[in-house]
């Protein structure tokens, strides 16, 4: 099965400047999974030195946070629209 | 890359660091991406500090908003409607650095991508000082950026 992923402006340089995939899976970590296997060097910007997805990547199935359903073991339909969405964090180092 | 923006946005970013010290603002940058790596301020958007829901995002590292903050997926979705709407993109992001000079911490590097444009300014005592901008490199290292003045349209 195959499902949208709309591309962040920032990260369509790795993606061949495409707005959106296909991507195959069947929950997120599926599709992420193909994401990153198509697209190695998105790799490091989505995930940490952990493999863990980082804090401030935030993934939608149309317009719930996977933080609200099932992380990222969410499973997904062929008519789901999956969006990837920065929190924008930062700040001045310690005093 | 470069980065074209006006006087007027320039002070709409010195004005935003002032009236929230000594805690942090910050905004979105909407415009454009052009050829050859350079990128049009058209609009900013300030958007309020929400540091204090950072913990839902396991982002809370135990600094206040006079240290940190964040603009919410929510935030940053509404802007970038916002932006759709005016045919442009979020091409950036700008935060102040209260009595903190205008380069980006290791927070900041460890919650950034590519391409966008992070602008800095600095506010001493309570002034605006120096506005500094910055992009994540391949490497996921901060490279200074530079920008020009364009014209008001």
């Amino acid at each position: 099965m195959t499902v949208k992923v709309l591309i962040p402006g920032p990260l369509r340089r790795y993606t061949a400047n495409l707005e959106s995939l296909e991507l195959e899976g069947s929950s997120i970590s599926e599709i992420l999974a193909d994401l990153t296997g198509r697209y190695g060097d998105l790799k490091k910007h989505l995930y940490n030195e952990d493999g863990k997805l980082r804090n401030f990547v935030n993934v939608y199935v149309n317009d719930e946070d996977i933080r609200d359903l099932n992380q990222q073991e969410t499973s997904v339909q062929a008519s789901d629209v999956i969006s990837i969405v920065p929190s924008i964090a930062g700040g001045s180092s310690c005093a | 890359m470069s980065l074209g923006l006006t006087k007027s946005q320039m002070a709409a970013i010195y004005d935003h660091g002032e009236r929230a010290y000594p805690h942090e603002c910050c905004g979105l940058l909407l415009g454009r991406f052009e050829p050859e790596d350079r990128k049009t301020l058209v609009e900013t958007w300030a958007v309020e500090n929400n540091w204090e829901g950072s913990g839902e995002f396991g982002l809370d590292d135990g600094q206040t908003s006079q240290r940190r903050f964040m603009i919410s997926p929510d935030d940053y979705r509404q802007g970038e409607r916002h932006a759709r709407s005016k045919g442009l993109e979020i091409i950036g992001t700008y935060h102040s650095h209260p009595d903190h000079p205008a380069i980006p911490s290791e927070f900041d590097r460890n919650n950034a991508w590519p391409v966008y444009s992070y602008m800095i300014v600095s506010v001493e005592q309570g002034k605006a000082k120096v506005l500094t901008s910055w992009t994540l490199d391949d490497d996921r290292q901060f490279q200074n950026e530079a920008f020009f003045q364009a014209k008001e349209v």
